[in-house]
This record gives structure tokens, sequence and C-alpha cells, in this order.
């Protein structure tokens, strides 16, 4: 793979002024893609049984980035079989010698830092500034965090001797590749599990270098392996009859039918789905942070985030004051090239989630909420959408109701804390929440009702290994992070 | 002429929303005893009754989810107390149920009451042991809360009429959640009497509601419907086919399953039935500094 | 903030008569202005904290740093205050202030030296016809602990002698016990001392002294209360306690000056002061006025650095800039 494809050009588009940052795009020479990849199996890379493949393209560019093999379902069956065979010598290991190699993981990731996140903003569209300061430094805490629970299992809770579940599958989304296989994988290998994880389609390429990063710690063949596929990849491994244990991140719909797939099966079952979250926004809030904790909400990633803050209820009595300073706002957000170390905005995954968020936003349109979009010019190559506002939204506006996984942000109004909370928990949804008021008492009043597994108060989209995180209701079930993200991979 | 008393029968009704009706469809099927001498016409559950039930099971969740967890185990401690008060009618109606000897059906009965008791100061303790503060590395605090999650549909096992009905039926219900429980279809009558107990022990109507029938006539509008949050298919061991149908039911709207799997009732249950119809709420908030401050002249 | 936040304020606000016009509910009483100040939005403290250093992250490069390090200079107001002071000491720094890179004609001046009163007349000969002006702390400065009367003759004094600009610092005394009335009315003394005689008047900078008011609430609320006594300017600190200027502290002044000029109209000043050494340090506070105030505030007229040793750092790397190498303190004066 050759250094020198092409970025989009200029700086991030942010409205011309006096003081215009000139580019700063961060060196992608520190990434060595390889023009293929193959499967990581039983300790080794190996093509496609059948030896199909895919390409994986760079959604800010459309350029090429790698080939990857394209697993079938006797890959999956290999995988499973030599996830099996590693899981006796693993699962029998002492817990202490399990938490030294997710140390040497942790520190390893560490290390190759600058490298991930350069290749996971490759891969995946998202603005450097967050795969360097964000998603990388979580993931490496995520495997400190669940290398010291290897050894202290029968102190969590579940039981004197809690024993492993056997064989993990595990499908994780392309919104935050490395670190939804660190949700993933780094509670498994503490436990005990061995692993067949599947990338998402669109961003394989991070879980390919942390299968070198295992080499590289020196873990047992078989313990970790990797497939890369499609939808129907995905489906083949949960299906398979050798696994134990499914754990899926990604959207509602596919969540059901793996729901749909395990029952009546011996497999355990943990998913974190879609969200639809409200951010609630009182008028006593401090206002200039709840104008940062909404873009935050809704702008981090794009808005590929199952948690965001997609809803905005305002207070009617703050409102005219809440979107004028929002507005403002936006218009310095910087939409553009994501290797640009200024770059807020980057590019959106795929053409087709580009088309969903498109058709989406359309219907708001047509059905009558007021569209605003930030003002900025986006690049003529890739996949781009302008941070956009939809003014006057009602509960029943579709924009209101389905996860649009981009970033379009919904406003609608409330007149008291009981309606603020009765149009919060209004969606079969129930993942995030926000809360903004200086009133202690009303952030516990209202935290106490809203059917969501995570509230954040006077902040949000804040993640830390140590908390827990999943939904409630069609927003999956189990939790990942913490002791509570221990369960899901303990037989008890 | 015999010159012996007639007893008075009871009519076994269903219980919903702290009222004793009959099945809407107007149905009974007759309950025997394990010998096959009737016993009594049971109602004979149908679609609208679950709906019915589910109804008021909602309703109820939200004065008995937000009362305190002190408050329902009084409550439920309460029960107990009934329970024990009765014990000579629900030994009989589990000896004939389950075809014990009377010492036998009151050792199942006295381990219901126990169990009752066990769970009851649950109540006020689930919530420490499986929530509490998380050291996150920033400056917020951060507190995990478990939280019932709602409606759940309990399909009481089979066989332990009493004991095991108890043993899924307080799990759900101490930590906040209302249940729509769907009796053992055999031998329901302990079912429909404990549902007498629950309606004089200040458990607020609707907290729980009882189904008698057709497991898998009545489970599978429960296993579907939208409104219900969970299901425990205890009562579906044994059943795959019926285990499998609802499980597949429950996942149109994602509802957390209990599967159904062998169980010795008389064990230890252990926190899991609790932890199975719980949610972890985690709530951030920043801390921050107080300000550095101070002068140096 | 903007048209909402002036509806609702404008009504109560009321401007000294060289500020706005309809002074008269907020500071009508103790008890009126502290129902205003207190009901300013909060700020929360990490939010607040995790913007200013998300702002930190900018990078800077290229023709972007060498205008921001341009920028940067003319909005130095180059300060020495120290018991130590002299004719020679504020006569070299004067020197500096003409001709900040001897090796380089193109760097532009500092806004202005900064003096103690009685160095103005020292101040005002050696920077005659510089364009650099003179300002000068004043209302016993640091502390600030003397009688109204003394801090006006002090003020006078400056002005008298020759000072564009008069740096006072408010009463935090009476400012930490509740009387806001009295800051308030000791701020629009000072400003009206600040008129020359014949016309015109210094310009005043209100020194909060964050340090001491240690938190975020009270910084937004000296802001408001500064700006409705009749500040041009509102500055961070006197540079001589442990917390001086902070990216956060001055990110809720900048957004104070944001919504008081939606709020009335009026455009005011940010001078914050102490601390700030380095390019980065000043480049970090450039981006926050440009990401918060825009083109309004990007000028010596509404943002100033109150520093000393920030200009060498910001020469030697202009000197990196234009030459490719990196320069070392040898090549820079001290003065």
């Amino acid at each position: 793979m050759t250094h020198d494809a092409t970025h989009p050009s200029g700086s991030p588009a942010a409205p011309a002024g006096l003081f215009t940052y000139a580019p700063a795009p961060e060196s992608r020479a520190v990434v060595d893609i390889a023009p293929s990849y193959g499967l990581f199996v039983d300790g080794e890379f190996r093509e496609a049984a059948d030896g199909s493949v895919m390409t994986t393209l760079s959604p800010a560019t459309e350029e090429k980035l790698s080939e990857v093999a394209h697993a079938g379902e006797a890959d999956v069956d290999a995988a499973v079989r030599a996830a099996r065979t590693a899981f006796t010598g693993w699962s029998a290991l002492p817990g202490a010698e399990r938490a030294k190699y997710l140390f040497r993981i942790a520190r390893i990731i560490q290390e190759r830092s600058r490298e991930l996140a350069v290749l996971e903003t490759l891969d995946n569209g998202k603005p450097i500034k967050e795969s360097r300061d964000a998603d990388l430094p979580l993931v490496a805490a995520h495997f400190f965090y669940y290398a010291g629970w290897a050894d202290k299992l029968e102190h969590a809770g579940f039981g004197p001797a809690p024993r492993p579940v056997g064989v993990a599958a595990q499908v994780i989304p392309w919104n935050f590749p490395l670190l939804m296989l660190a949700w993933k994988v780094a509670p498994a290998l503490a436990c005990g599990n061995t692993v067949v994880l599947k990338p998402a389609e669109t961003t394989p390429l991070s879980a390919l270098f942390f299968a070198d990063i295992c080499r590289q710690a020196g873990l047992p063949r078989g313990v970790v392996n990797i497939l890369t596929g499609d939808g129907a990849t995905g489906a083949a491994l949960v299906g398979h009859e050798g696994v134990d244990k499914v754990a899926f991140t990604g959207s509602t719909a596919v969540g059901k039918e793996i729901a749909r797939t395990v029952a009546g099966t011996d497999k355990r079952l943990t998913l974190e789905l879609g969200g639809k979250g409200a951010n609630i926004v009182f008028d006593d809030a401090p206002l200039d942070q709840a104008v940062e904790g909404i873009v935050n909400g809704v702008f981090f990633n794009q808005g590929q985030v199952c948690c965001a803050g997609s809803r905005l209820l305002v207070q009617e009595s703050v409102h005219d004051e809440l979107l004028t300073a929002l507005q403002r706002r936006l218009r310095t957000l910087r939409v553009g090239d994501p290797l640009d170390k200024n770059t807020d905005v980057g590019a959106i995954n795929s053409a087709e989630q580009l088309a969903r968020i498109t058709e989406l936003a359309d219907s708001g349109e047509a059905e009558g909420a007021r569209r605003w979009t930030a003002p900025c010019d986006l690049p003529s190559q890739g996949y781009w959408f302008a941070p956009t506002l939809f003014l006057g939204v009602s509960q029943a506006h579709r924009v209101a109701r389905e996860e649009i996984f981009g970033p379009v942000l919904s406003v609608l109004t409330f007149r008291t804390p009981e309606e603020a909370v009765a149009k919060a928990n209004n969606t079969p949804y129930g993942l995030s929440a926000g809360v903004w008021t200086e009133k202690g008492s009303r952030i516990l009043a209202v935290s106490e009702r809203l059917r969501a597994g995570v509230v954040w108060a006077n902040t949000f989209n804040k993640f830390d290994p140590t908390s827990p995180f999943g939904g409630y209701r069609e927003s999956g079930f189990g939790r990942e992070g913490g002791r509570h993200g221990l369960e899901a991979y303990l037989e008890h | 002429m015999s010159t012996d008393r007639l007893s008075v029968l009871k009519t076994y009704k269903l219980y919903m929303g702290g009222k004793f009706p009959r099945s809407e469809s107007g149905r009974v099927y007759e309950v025997t005893d394990s010998k096959g001498n009737w016993l009594a016409n049971a109602p004979r559950s149908s679609r609208k009754d679950a709906r019915n039930a589910v109804v008021a099971a909602r309703k109820a969740f939200g004065g008995w989810s937000g009362a305190t967890a002190y408050n329902r185990g009084q409550v439920l401690y309460r029960v107990a107390e009934m329970l024990e008060g009765r014990r000579d009618q629900f030994t009989a109606e589990v000896a004939a149920a389950e075809g014990l000897s009377r010492a036998k059906a009151a050792a199942q009965v006295d381990a219901a009451v126990d169990r009752w008791v066990w769970y009851a100061g649950w109540s006020d303790k689930i919530a420490q042991v499986a929530g509490g503060a998380n050291p996150v590395a920033g400056p917020y605090f951060n507190l995990s809360t478990p939280e019932p999650t709602g409606v759940v549909a309990v399909i009481a096992p089979a066989g332990s009429s009493l004991l095991g009905l108890v043993s899924v039926v307080a799990p759900v219900i101490v930590t906040g959640n209302t249940a729509v429980v769907v009796a053992d279809e055999f031998a329901p009558l302990p079912a429909l009497s404990l549902a007498e107990v629950l309606a004089t022990s200040d458990v607020p109507g609707g907290v729980v509601n009882v189904l008698s029938g057709s497991a898998a006539e009545v489970g599978a509008p429960l296993a579907a419907h939208r409104d219900v949050n969970a299901v425990d298919l205890a009562g579906a061991a044994g059943d795959t086919g019926l285990a499998t149908e609802l499980e597949v039911a429950a996942a149109d709207n994602l509802k957390r399953v209990l599967r159904p799997a062998a169980t010795d009732w008389a064990a230890d249950p252990g926190t899991g039935r609790m932890l199975a119809f719980l949610e972890t709420k985690t709530v951030w908030h920043p801390t921050g500094g107080l300000g550095a401050a101070g002068s140096s002249y | 903030m903007t048209v909402g936040y002036a509806r609702r304020y404008a009504p109560l606000v009321t401007m000294p008569p060289s500020a706005a016009p309809a002074l008269a509910d907020v500071t009508a009483s103790d008890a009126a202005l502290r129902r205003f100040l207190h009901g300013l939005p909060g700020v929360d403290a990490v939010g607040l904290d995790a913007r200013a250093a998300a702002l930190g992250t900018r990078s800077i490069k290229t023709t972007a740093k060498a205008y921001a390090i341009d920028l940067a200079i003319s909005m130095i107001d180059l300060t020495t205050l120290e018991g130590a002071d002299t004719a020679g000491k504020v006569r070299s720094l004067c020197a500096k202030g003409r001709h900040p890179d001897p090796s380089d004609r193109t760097a532009p001046s500092p806004a202005a030296v900064c003096v103690y009163p009685d160095m103005v007349p020292v101040a005002r000969e050696a920077l005659a016809g510089s364009g650099v002006l003179v300002a000068s702390v004043a209302t016993a400065f640091p502390a600030g602990r003397a009688p109204l009367e003394v801090k006006l003759a002090d003020v006078r004094a400056a002005v008298a002698a020759g000072a564009d600009e008069i740096d006072m610092v408010i009463d935090r005394g009476a400012f930490l016990s509740g009387r806001y009335l009295k800051v308030f009315e000791e701020i629009a003394a000072v400003r009206e001392n600040c008129a020359r005689v014949g016309g015109g008047a210094a310009r005043l900078k209100v020194i909060f002294e964050n340090g001491e008011l240690a938190t975020y609430d009270n910084v937004r609320r000296a802001s408001w209360l500064a700006m409705l006594a009749g500040a041009d300017f509102i500055k961070t600190s006197t540079g001589k306690v442990a917390v001086n200027a902070t990216p956060s502290n001055t990110l809720v002044m900048l957004e104070a000056v944001r919504d008081f000029r939606d709020a009335t109209g009026h455009q005011i000043g940010v001078k914050p002061a102490g601390g700030i050494r380095t390019t980065k340090d000043a480049l970090t506070y450039l981006v926050m006025v440009n990401e918060t105030l825009g083109d309004d505030w990007l000028s010596p007229h509404w943002f100033r650095f109150g520093a000393s040793g920030l200009l060498n750092d910001l020469l030697m790397q202009r000197q990196k800039l234009s030459s490719g190498r990196y320069s070392g303190p040898d090549y820079v004066t001290v003065d």
C-alpha cells in the first residue's frame, strides 16, 4: 500500500475569517496497510476457504485501502473449532497468567496507539482528534481494566468459583471498530473464554491489526480468531452450534434476528443495540456547557453513536436562547479531512449509511420540520453529511422516533419536568439520556425516572472501562464495562 | 341418611388488578388431584385475560417500583405472615396437587413461607450488592443502580405448585417489577389461593396477576406482548418446542428471557432470578474541583 | 446569550451613561444586583475545563501560525510591575516595545507598556511617537486595600501623567462578602476618574483577580458586574497570585463579553494576564477568541495579553518560521 493517496484538499471547512487554520494533517506514514489481509484463525492469517475477498475503502476519499478475506461457513467452522480447541488450555490457565497476556496487549496498544488511531481514521472516517484522544485511550484502558479482573473473578459477586462460558461469538459495528473489539474481547478473555470476532464489513482493518498485536503479545493460538466478512458471515457465526455465547453490538433489527436465532439453544446472549437518546435541557442549565454537551452528544463521531443524544428536549422558556447559541456554535464546527488534527466532524462511514441518513433527513423536511444546516463546504469525494438540526419537531416525526445514526439533531420542546420525562421515555429504545440543570434534586428525580441504561447529567457521551454500559428495552440487554460486564462471560 | 355436613366448595378465580374475575371467555377446566379425583373447576384464561392482566400489571408498575425498598420489604414480609396463617389450607392444597403426604406438603409450605421471608429481606439490599460507585478516570461521580425492568410474564414451574411458584414470583416483584403469572396448568389451585393471600397482604392490586390455564395458550400472547418487558420461562422446562416458540416471540421487542432450566426449588436460590429482571442504570455527573483560590501578596 | 438572552435581561440591564441607556433596576440596590448576578446561567466547571482543553488541542501551523504570532505580539501589554522598577528598567522595556526584534524590523510592536503609576511619565516619554500605548495599574494595585479616595487619587495621577489605559483591581473582599453594589460603585467611580482634562478618557481595564474569586460562577458574575459599571476591558488577574489567567477562566470571560454585546450592543475587551509564557499558550487563547468571539475581537483594541516573558518566546517562534531553524534566547533581547 502506498502512502501517497489523496486526502480531501485544504483545511477542514469552516467559515473563512481573519484567523484561518492552515491544514494540519496527521502523518499517514505511521501506518503500513498491506494490499491484502487474510482471516486470523488459530494464530495464523489464511485466505477464505473459497478464496473470496472484499474491499475496504476510506470513506473520506473513496480510495481503496485494502482487500480482506470474506469468510464463509467453512471459515466460521474452522475458527469456532480453533477457539474450542484453545479453550481447554486458556480456561485452565491461572487467572494471573491470563491477566499478564491482557496487560501485554494493553501495553502494546498504547505503544502502537498513533498507528492504530491513523488506521482507524482511514478506515472509518472519524476525525483523528477522536481516534487519537477518545478511541485509542479507551481501548487500552479497557484491556488494562479487565486484565486486572482475570485473577479476581471469585470476588466479583458471581459466586465463589465462576467458570468461563466457552467459545464467544462476537459481532461488532463499524462506528468504533477497535473500541467495540476491546469491549468484547477484553472481558471475554479475562474470564477465560476464547473468541471468534467478526468486525464490521466496512471497517475490518483495526481488528486485523489487533490480530497482529495478539501475536506480538504471544497470545496462545486460537484464543482470539478474527473473521472478516459481511452480514452473512455474522449470521453463520452466531448460528454455529459450537458457539456458547453470542455478543452483538449493532442495529436493533439485526439484534432481534439474532435473538430469534439463539432462541431455544443454550447460547448466552447480550445485545447492545440502537437508541434515540433524549438530551433534556432545563431553563436553569449551565447553558454554555449544555451547548457543548449537545454538540458532543450528537456530532461526536458524526452522530454514528448508538447512545447519541439525537433528540434535544429543551424547556420552552429557554428554547430561543439555547438554539441561537447552538447554531452559533455549529457554525464553528470544522467538517472535512478526518486526518486533519483540527477536524471536528469527519466522513460518514459508507455510502449506504449516507443514503440512510439522507433519506431520514429528507423525511423530516417532508413531514414539516424545519431544517437548518451548518454552513460548510463538503469535500467532493467521499461520504459527507453536514451537521443538521431539525426545529419544530414533534414526537410524531420520523426524525424523532427512528435512529438516524448521523449528524442530525431533532429539537423538541417541553414545559414541565413531567412532560420532559414522558417525552424522553416515549420510545421503544432506552440506551442513553442527558439532563442539564443546576438543581441537584431535579437531576436525581429525573435520572431516576428516565428509562435508559446510561444517564449523563450535565455532561454527555462519557465512557470509562469501569462504568457499565447498555440499554433498556429495545436497546438490548446485558452490560458492557465494569464489574457488570463480567457477567456475560461467566457461568454462575 | 348421613348427618355429615356438606362442605362449601370454593370457586377459584383469576387474580387481576387486585380483583378476582372469571375468565372473560367464560371457560373453565377440571383440576384433579394426582389420582385423578376432581378438585375444582379452574378458569381457563384466554388471550384477552392475558392482555387485561398486562394492563393491570403496567398500571401497578409506577407505584410499586416507586415505593421505597423498605416498604416493599414490609409488604412481602406481610405476605409471609399471611401465608403462615393459612398453613393448613396450603398444606392440603399442595398435598392434593402434588400427591404428597401431609407432612411433605407441610414442609413445602414451610419452605415457601421461608422463601418469601428470604426474598422480602432482599428488597433493600439487592441495590447495594448489584450496584455501586464506579471509579471512572475523570472528574465525575458515577453510580450504577439496579432498577426493575417492568412487567414480567412468569410461566410458573410445573410440579412445584407452591414452593416453585413462590420461588419465581417473589424475586420478580421484590425488586419492583410487576408480574403476570401463568400458574402450573395441572396444579393451579395453590397459585389461585396465593392470590387470595396477596390480596389481603397490602400488595397493591396489579403487582401480581395470576392466570390459570394453558401455558401455551396464554404464554404466547404474553411473550409476544409489546408492553411486557421480560419473560420467565420456568414452566416451559421439558417442553423445548414451547420454550423456543416463546423465546422467538419475545425477541420481537427484545424482552429479557430467563430460559427454563432443571431447578431444585428447595435449594438456595441465589440472586440470579432477581438479577435476571433488573436493569443497570448508570448515572454520571461532573464533580470538578472547589476552585483554586488564594493570595500570595 | 444573543437575542433570547437580550430579551430576558435587557429590561433588567441598566447601563452607566457611558455604556448604555436605561441604567436603573439591576443596580438600584444590593439586592437587585445580587438577584441579577445570581440569575446568570451557572458554569459547570468540568464542562468548561473540557471545552477549554479541547480548544487547546487545535493545531496551528504555517500561515495560520505566522498570522497568530504577529497578532499575539501586537496584543501584548508588555509589563513590568516590580517593587524594584527603575526609570532605566522602564526605558529599556519601552525600547523593546518600539523594536521588539532588532534583527527583524517587520516584527510588530506590542499594544502597550504597562507600568506602575509613578513610572507613567518615564514610559510616556520613552514611547512618544511610537504608537505603543502606556497602560498603568492603579487603585492600590495589586491588593487594592486602600481607601477609595486613595485609589481614585492613584487613578487620577496616572491619567494626568499620560496613561492611555488604567488597569484597576476590584475589591474582592466586598465581592466575596456579597456587597456587589460597593464593587459596582467603585468601578463606576474609577471610570469617572479616568476622564482626561480637556476631554477623552483613559480606557478602563477591570481586574477581578480570578484566583481570589475562586469559582467560575464568580468570574461570570464579576464580568457582568464590571461591564455594567462601565469597564472597557475585563482582565483576569494581577499576575501576583498563585492562579492567574487560565484558559478556562478566560473562556468564561469571553462568553460574558459575547453575551453582553448580544444583550446591550456594547463590545468589551478581554485581557488575560499572568502565567501566559509560551507561544503555544498564546495560540490557545487566540483560538479561544477566534472560536468564541470571532473576527470582531481579533485585534489589540479588544484583546490583550498581560505578559512579559511571552514576547521573547513569540519572537523566537517568529524567527523559526522565517528561517526554518529553531532560535534560542541569545537571539532575542533581555530587557
